[in-house]
């Protein structure tokens, strides 16, 4: 009982960390009805461009990379980075592929995958890099010594960061102005553009805030794996969480996330021995699937209605 | 349309590029190196054949090439992608009047797809620290090299590395071993010598498969947890290895009882782990440093002058960069047998590369000459034996640095060579090859 | 004045009904078969031949059956690598395992494996549409490679589960040069492309594109729609798998599960957007695109740029250039590069006198 409490809940904090990166996939299909393959290559170019920053600004004002200031300031030059990106997409990308069909701008995100990838490695160069967040990476002390529970201390910070991600995120949807122009673009382009709602300006806003998610998913993976290049595969994880969760709603992807992260915990111990293990790379896209079978549009998807 | 016109230019470019390339004068050596310097294993890419073309340009600096043969050399991007790397092998085939003569893609699958190509097209191909192992029987495969260790030598001397620490072979009798392995090919290539040598000593394995890339191993860690394993054996690649040490301390596995093999042995591997890393061993063919006199040269005579391959000075020295200063040295000294039987200062074809690369022998002296003494274990091949070593050397990171902890461990030779000939024999037959006989070759 | 159609009447259904209608098309494409049978494999460069033309060919064939599912019955597949891994594993095993079985039953045989297997994948699609069932068949992409892996009986219990093709002998004429694997190639190829450009000009072509453009209206006027999407699955995966069994055995030569990975099915994808949806001629041009632009640049970065600034920033370069590149063209001409060809026809028609 205590290893499958420690399988469920390891799992559960890990689907967090998953529904992290499924988020900014949720943000840009939202408001503008892209699924952006790119977002993992977000996730590393962010991680990449904050650790070079912190070492550059280190170097240059003799500090520690690790001292707070330089933290910050490595932190707000990434995320005018992430803006000048959701910038650039906006006016050069989206701008410009107005009205294709999805399956163009979804193609169109994976040539900005690339793009971002040679622009990142090709920058800061293709060192591994690891990344201290001054949270130490040790089982939860208490849980261990009363219930012999091994949960990590890393991954229940990264949930309760995700956690707040979400609650902040919700809010801004909810009761700011953005966040209700954000809505209305969601609901249907047309009808927010003819109540005079800047449809371009919502567009940097979304792939901006998306691009901030990224930056938090890129520091917590990266201090979980290091920041490499394997950052980008980060959203194979994401992406049966963005189909189990439904590709439009938030909390889809926390409850999806949720789901995910358990079963193929559960999956790789308790059925990965009888099959020859390695299941994860499947498991929770069949998952996904067999719930798809039940609810097409994933659990909190919006219900699509066919007119003929 | 601007576009299309793109594409002509770049086809046209690609047209003209063999009449290019026979600018080349007589007094220059070509080779063809299918690189990879983006994607998920640049930071592999980047060192090694960096490490390889800094020590062709000190030899170029400092000698003047080999007996004043210049050494010159193309590249060709693989992104380690099994097509594009067929596309490089005959993109890179023939430069100008002459033909490539040594491949080596530092890379498995590449290894894989161009295995028949290169015997048909007569040239070697060179596979250090990857590949298939049986193509140690050099009889079977005359043309492939996977020199100085193959995956089941390095497994034989991890068990090897075990025992010694254990204080003795027998005493691994009873101890329960636990095989992570990341689900690749490369990953499963040490089962049977695992398997076999824990026959024979009594020790069980438990493998453990992690799905690719391997960026999430809590349930494979917590069944290791478990289980109580007595070390773990990592086998690893890439982002799989910080990850691996991660979770194995986050789940209170003691790092120093883990023991990786060379993909898991590089500062890469290690330095995004952390303090989790400490004392985890790994092991390796090119230990890291720069106080080998072979670096300090790179250092004085290309670095000096700012014509480093590398983007990142500081990685010269690291164990990816010394495994590529360890490709060159092989090239280099095998350029030189080579001229010293079919001509002094005249450049060699594949057929003559071959035969160099059969009869090389590097000894401690010759390595010392060099510059190379323990950067690299001595080198004997033979006819038969395409392997030439088959040592590994242990090394643990010490939370800066990697530090030996062991000699030079010879492999279980009689087990590993008996399932190599097994194996190249099965191969033979399956493919009707008549094995050469090596006692015909001079 | 060359390209003129005026002057020729078409006096029967048959003559209508042709593949090209137009006199001076069937010219170009006689002249081109003849070029591509007769004079390339002598005139090409080993390195063409076997780096460039083969490949190129395979390639076309699988985005020809990845065109068959998402450019005519609209069914969005992301698992083309893995009905490859398919094709090319089943007819391996056929050729091993069943004693003197002919090298083409061997590679029909593959595609058929592929094609029950892409029909179990596909039925999902009766119930989930768009980008979910995109991600649905990631599911079969991922699963199948990891089984071609996980299970050694699939590559002959090789330690590494990489298998190597075996020699390709058709009535006791072996090819083995890379020019006569190419016309092996061409000629397969070749063959399926009519029979798909047939294909989509029968009643079972146009039920595809009626579901395509919307399969409620499609069911509603007496489309069954289980059976329609069943069969796209299915002969495209048909398809993907005889692509699958020529790009191990007369491309590569050795193949591993991995080397049919998610990149590759993606690649597909991009030959069919950049090439052309739901177009034969798409296919084709969009393989030659796709593979050919990152090796052009390549060659560039290495031999001018590449002079210029360091071998690792040239790389990255290259990568930047093909995603800007991707991006451009699908801005410029969304509908691909067939498209352009139809341009280009229609200004040819009016040329000199456009008014």
């Amino acid at each position: 009982m205590q290893f499958f409490l420690e399988v469920f809940i390891g799992g559960l904090l890990a689907g967090m960390l998953y529904a992290l990166v499924a988020l900014g996939f949720v943000l840009i299909f939202k408001a503008s009805g892209v699924l952006n393959f790119a977002q993992g290559a977000m996730v590393f170019f962010a991680a990449l461009t904050f650790v070079g920053f912190s070492d550059r600004l280190a170097r240059w004002f003799g500090a520690s990379p690790d001292a707070s200031p330089v933290f910050w300031a490595a932190l707000a030059l990434t995320a005018a980075a992430m803006v000048l990106l959701a910038w650039v997409v906006e006016r050069f990308m989206l701008r410009k592929l107005v009205n294709q069909p999805a399956i163009t701008l979804f193609m169109a995100t994976i040539g900005l995958s690339y793009l971002i990838e040679g622009v990142a490695q090709g920058t800061w160069g293709a060192a591994v890099h690891g990344l201290d967040l001054g949270i130490a990476d040790e089982p939860v002390m208490w849980l261990l010594e009363r219930y012999n529970l091994m949960i990590s201390k890393f991954d229940l910070s990264a949930a309760v960061v995700a956690g707040v991600l979400v609650a902040v995120l919700a809010l801004f949807f909810q009761y700011t102005k953005v966040g209700r122009a954000l809505r209305a673009v969601a609901d249907d382009h047309q009808a927010a553009l003819s109540v005079g709602i800047p449809l371009q300006r919502i567009w940097v806003i979304v792939w901006a805030v998306a691009g901030f998610v990224a930056i938090v998913a890129g520091l917590v993976w990266g201090a979980r794996n290091g920041v490499q290049f394997a950052l980008t595969y980060t959203a194979l994880k994401a992406l049966p969480v963005l189909i189990l969760g439904g590709l439009t709603s938030v909390p889809g992807a926390i409850v999806g996330g949720l789901i995910i992260g358990a079963s193929e915990k559960l999956a790789e111990v308790y059925l990965g021995p009888y099959v020859g293990g390695g299941i994860d790379s499947w498991f929770p896209y069949v998952l996904a699937l067999v719930f798809l079978l039940i609810r097409p549009e994933g659990l909190f998807g919006e219900k699509h209605i066919d007119r003929v | 349309m601007k576009l299309k016109k793109a594409w002509l230019t770049a086809m046209a470019v690609a047209t003209v590029w063999g009449a290019a390339g026979s600018a080349a004068q007589a007094a220059e050596q070509y080779i063809g190196l299918p690189s990879y310097r983006v994607g998920s294993y640049a930071a592999g890419g980047t060192g090694v054949f960096g490490g390889w073309i800094d020590y062709m340009k000190l030899i170029n600096e400092r000698d003047g090439g080999v007996n004043g043969v210049k050494l010159v050399w193309q590249e060709c991007e693989t992104e380690y992608n099994n097509a594009r790397g067929v596309e490089c092998y005959e993109r890179l085939k023939q430069h100008g009047e002459q033909q490539n003569v040594l491949f080596a893609p530092v890379s498995t699958g590449i290894t894989f797809a161009v295995f028949e190509r290169v015997a048909q097209d007569k040239i070697p191909l060179l596979s250090i620290g990857i590949g298939r192992s049986d193509t140690a029987d050099g009889r079977v495969f005359p043309w492939v090299f996977p020199m100085i260790a193959t995956y089941w030598s390095q497994a034989s001397a991890i068990v090897g590395y075990l025992g010694q620490r254990e204080g003795g072979m027998d005493k691994l009798k009873g101890k329960k071993i636990a095989v992570l392995y990341l689900d690749f090919a490369p990953g499963k290539e040490p089962f049977p010598v695992l398997d076999r040598l824990a026959q024979k000593w009594g020790f069980t394995t438990e493998k453990i498969a992690v799905a690719m890339p391997g960026n999430e191993q809590q349930a494979q860690w917590l069944q290791i947890r478990q289980m109580r394993p007595d070390y773990v054996i990592l086998l690893t690649y890439g982002v799989s290895n910080p990850t691996a040490l991660k979770t194995a301390a986050r789940t209170g596995f003691p790092a120093d009882r883990i023991v990786g093999w060379w993909w898991a042995g590089a500062e890469e591997d290690v330095v995004p782990a952390g303090e989790a890393a400490k004392g985890f061993v790994a092991g390796a063919f090119d230990p890291a440093g720069t106080d080998f006199p072979v670096i300090q040269d790179i250092q004085k005579y290309v670095y000096a002058k700012g014509q480093g391959d590398m983007q990142d000075p500081k990685r010269v020295g690291s164990v990816y960069y010394n495994r590529g200063v360890g490709h060159g040295i092989i090239y280099v000294e095998a350029l030189r047998l080579a001229q010293e039987k079919f001509g002094k200062g005249k450049p060699v074809t594949g057929e003559q590369m071959r035969w160099a690369l059969e009869n090389l022998k590097l000894d401690e002296k010759r390595l010392e000459a060099i510059g190379a003494k323990g950067l690299m274990p001595t080198l004997a091949l033979s006819c038969a034996d395409h392997e030439g070593s088959g040592r590994v050397r242990f090394q643990q990171w010490d939370g800066e640095k990697w530090v030996p902890v062991s000699d030079w461990i010879e492999p279980d030779r009689e087990l590993v060579r008996s399932l190599v000939e097994e194996s190249a024999a099965a191969y033979a037959k399956e493919k009707g090859i008549t094995p050469r006989d090596c006692s015909k070759e001079q | 004045m060359i390209y003129r159609e005026a002057g020729q009447f078409k006096a029967s259904y048959e003559e209508d009904q042709q593949i090209f209608p137009i006199k001076q098309d069937r010219i170009v494409m006689a002249a081109l078969v003849v070029a591509a049978f007769f004079v390339a494999p002598f005139v090409a460069s080993e390195y063409w031949l076997q780096a460039v033309l083969t490949p190129v060919l395979v390639f076309a064939l699988a985005a020809l059956g990845l065109n068959i599912l998402t450019g005519y019955a609209g069914q969005l597949s992301l698992g083309t690598g893995a009905f490859m891994a398919v094709g090319a594993y089943a007819t391996y095993n056929f050729l091993l395992r069943l004693d003197g079985l002919p090298f083409l039953a061997g590679l029909v045989l593959g595609g058929l494996s592929a094609a029950a297997v892409g029909v179990v994948f596909g039925l999902p699609s009766l119930r989930i549409k768009g980008f979910y069932l995109a991600m649905a068949t990631l599911a079969a992409q991922f699963f199948i490679v990891w089984a071609l892996t996980k299970f050694p009986w699939f590559s002959n219990y090789s330690s590494s589960g990489i298998i190597s093709a075996q020699r390709i002998e058709i009535l006791g004429f072996a090819f083995d040069t890379p020019a006569r694997k190419y016309l092996l190639t061409l000629a397969i190829v070749s063959l399926l492309a009519l029979a798909a450009k047939n294909l989509a000009r029968t009643n079972t072509g146009r039920s595809w594109m009626a579901v395509r453009d919307m399969d409620v209206a499609a069911e509603v006027i007496g489309i069954p729609l289980m059976k329609t999407k069943l069969l796209a699955f299915a002969v495209s995966s048909f398809y993907c798998g005889i692509a699958g069994g020529l790009y191990a055995y007369t491309y590569l030569g050795t193949v591993e599960p991995d080397g049919f990975g998610l990149d590759l099915s993606f690649k597909i994808l991009f030959m069919i957007i950049i090439g052309g949806m739901g177009s034969v001629l798409g296919a084709f041009l969009g393989a030659a695109f796709i593979l050919l632009l990152p090796v052009g640049l390549n060659v560039l970065m290495h031999t001018s740029v590449g002079v210029l600034v360091p071998a690792t920033l040239a790389s990255n370069l290259e990568l930047i250039v093909f995603g800007v590149l991707i991006v451009f063209f699908l801005i410029v001409e969304p509908h691909g590069l067939t498209r352009l060809w139809q341009i280009g026809k229609e200004k040819l028609r009016l040329w000199p006198f456009p008014h």
